[in-house]
């Protein structure tokens, strides 16, 4: 299966990656490829077969609803790109 | 006697306890060794040398290795997934190029609790996405059995270290084969737990369902004492399991005798290299001189498992790569206008050619309208191959593979090709699949290049995976055999 230009920028704007034109033709056809790959699995018959998400065989882990130590507010924003006071600095969300 | 670095580390452990040599000669004969290596290897993103010696006189005032670790004083190092507080870790990516975390993964307060000395970071395929450490985005690693090769992916680098003695062990994470693989291209020891018996508590997370830590190791011996001090139950990780931890040393017996393996036929066929099968073929002769009794079986969903894993793995990463914003860490492009293009940009510019690819193609098998065809399909195959690999271990204590169908290839030689780079995990992926724990050996040289050989056990069976490592580790000494560097 061949994916078109458009079903590739479909893609990067479902997980917000910007491309330039150069890496939406290569990826277009690498991505293709792939695609191809695993539709091997579309002949396994699966008829009733339970999906399995996770091989722990746990659910819903619970814990004591204790006071712990968490991080200073300094040592999480040591990281941010930018802040202000004890605030992670973003552009504006809602536009005029 | 050789020298110190040459040393495994339960030899080096013997030295410590005798007073033979101290934390701090075996830290600078390590930091030597790097000087004198490293730059035909590139193995580490960071080397943290003065932090190293600062830890290594430490233990030595205290005399830490009376106390009962093996580890104690001893030079490792931590591939660059794994959280280290105020010691920068960058997954190999442009997009934690600059982070520093805030706290220590449960794995580091481990090794630190048993006086570990920490000599450095792994370099790694970008956010252990790849086989052979060149989707790094900062310099290929090199195999140090011949320097024109990959060492293996995604943990290259530590792979790498270890077989060129510039740490005792690394600590890896493998989600596909990522510390078997490039174990059996580097000719040393890689076990990969049971899900859920190492925390996974700072590990910086590609696919939350198949990752786990693993110990890098010259000798099966090594691989138990450390998994010794990393194996246990942890709060913080709510996959973690409860359940009680053997002294895994007590495995190292020697003796085999009466353990039932099976031979899966499927993973001896088409693009396994001769020599491959020639060296694993004559390791399960050794197998049956132990009194091991060997025989083939089938699990035929295997050809299925690289297409199932290739759904699953970019499906998480996708998810868990999201936070990669540019708000609370990692780069951040500050000349868009907008919020949006912002993000976009960042993760543009942040994230490298597989860890795009991965993401793209996990957000598109999870998106409307593909959800069940690729996502749902694949995790039904994954009960299939989980469900073959419980009833193969009714019948037999351990499954025998090559740990990967090829020794080291070239650098440059599957990069332009995701799709044949992708196949190199084709021994490996079951194993995570299904949860299960997996070691790779050496068993020999094909043209002068490892060749490892893997074992697979169900669910908390390292323990026998440790006894049979060992036992053929004895019978054949392929460890004599060093690199020239």
């Amino acid at each position: 299966m061949a994916l078109t230009k458009k079903e590739v920028l479909h893609m990067a704007a479902l997980c917000r990656i910007a491309l330039s034109p150069d890496e939406v033709e290569y990826l277009r056809g690498q991505l293709s490829d792939i695609l191809e790959h695993v539709r091997a699995l579309q002949e396994v018959d699966t008829e009733g077969v339970p999906p399995t998400s996770h091989s722990a065989g746990l659910t819903s882990i619970m814990r004591d609803d204790r006071v712990s130590d968490g991080l200073e507010p300094e040592s999480t924003l040591a990281n941010a790109p930018f802040r202000e006071k004890e605030f992670f600095r973003v552009n504006a969300v809602l536009e005029e | 006697m050789p020298a110190l670095y040459n040393l495994t580390l339960q030899e080096v452990h013997n030295l410590l306890r005798n007073r033979d040599a101290s934390s701090v000669e075996i830290t600078q004969a390590c930091l030597d060794r790097i000087s004198q290596v490293e730059s035909k290897i590139n193995a580490f993103v960071t080397v943290t040398g003065e932090l190293a010696l600062q830890q290594a006189r430490q233990v030595d005032d205290n005399r830490s290795y009376d106390q009962g670790s093996a580890l104690a004083g001893i030079p490792f190092q931590s591939k660059d997934v794994i959280c280290t507080r105020g010691i920068r870790t960058t997954c190999s990516s442009r997009m934690l190029e600059n982070f520093f975390p805030p706290y220590d993964a449960t794995v580091m307060e481990k090794i630190y609790a048993n006086h570990g000395v920490l000599l450095g970071k792994g370099n790694m395929d970008e956010f252990a996405m790849g086989s052979s450490t060149e989707h790094s985005a900062f310099y290929p690693t090199r195999n140090p059995w011949d320097t024109s090769r990959v060492p293996g992916g995604s943990s290259g680098g530590s792979a790498a270290a270890v077989a060129a003695d510039e740490v005792y062990y690394a600590l890896g994470s493998d989600t596909g084969g990522s510390i078997r693989q490039p174990a059996s291209l580097c000719g040393i020891v890689a076990l990969k737990p049971t899900y859920g018996l190492v925390s996974r508590y700072g590990l910086i997370a590609f696919a939350s369902s198949l990752d786990q830590i693993g110990p890098m190791t010259k000798s099966v011996a090594d691989a138990a004492l450390v998994l010794n001090a990393v194996a246990g139950y942890d709060p913080r990780d709510s996959t973690s399991i409860n359940t009680p931890i053997p002294d895994y040393s007590k495995f190292l017996t020697g003796e085999a005798n009466g353990m039932r393996v099976g031979v899966p036929k499927e993973f001896f066929g088409e693009g396994t290299q001769p020599g491959v099968l020639e060296a694993v073929n004559t390791a399960l002769n050794v197998l049956e001189g132990l009194g091991v009794s060997v025989e083939e079986t089938t699990l035929p969903s295997t050809r299925y498992a690289t297409a199932c894993y290739h759904i699953i793995a970019p499906s998480e990463c996708s998810a868990n790569l999201a936070r990669y914003d540019g708000v609370k860490f990692g780069h951040s492009n500050s000349e868009a206008a907008s919020i949006w293009d912002a993000m976009e940009m960042t993760r543009q510019e942040g994230f490298g050619p597989e860890v795009k690819r991965r993401i793209m193609l996990g957000a598109y098998a999870l998106s409307s309208g593909y959800y069940d065809a690729y996502y749902l399909k694949a995790q039904k195959v994954r009960t299939l191959i989980s469900r073959e690999l419980d009833e193969a271990f009714q019948k037999y204590d351990v499954l025998v593979t090559p740990s990967s169908p090829t020794v080291a290839f070239g650098l440059g030689e599957k990069t332009a090709n995701p799709l044949e780079m992708y196949l190199s995990d084709i021994c490996n992926i079951s194993a995570n699949m299904a949860g299960t724990p997996a070691i790779s050996v050496p068993c020999g040289f094909s043209d002068g290049l490892p060749v490892g050989m893997q074992l697979m056990g169900p669910a908390l069976s390292e323990p026998a995976l440790i006894r049979l490592g060992y036992a053929y580790e004895q019978s054949c000494r392929w460890r004599l055999s060093r690199p020239h560097i």
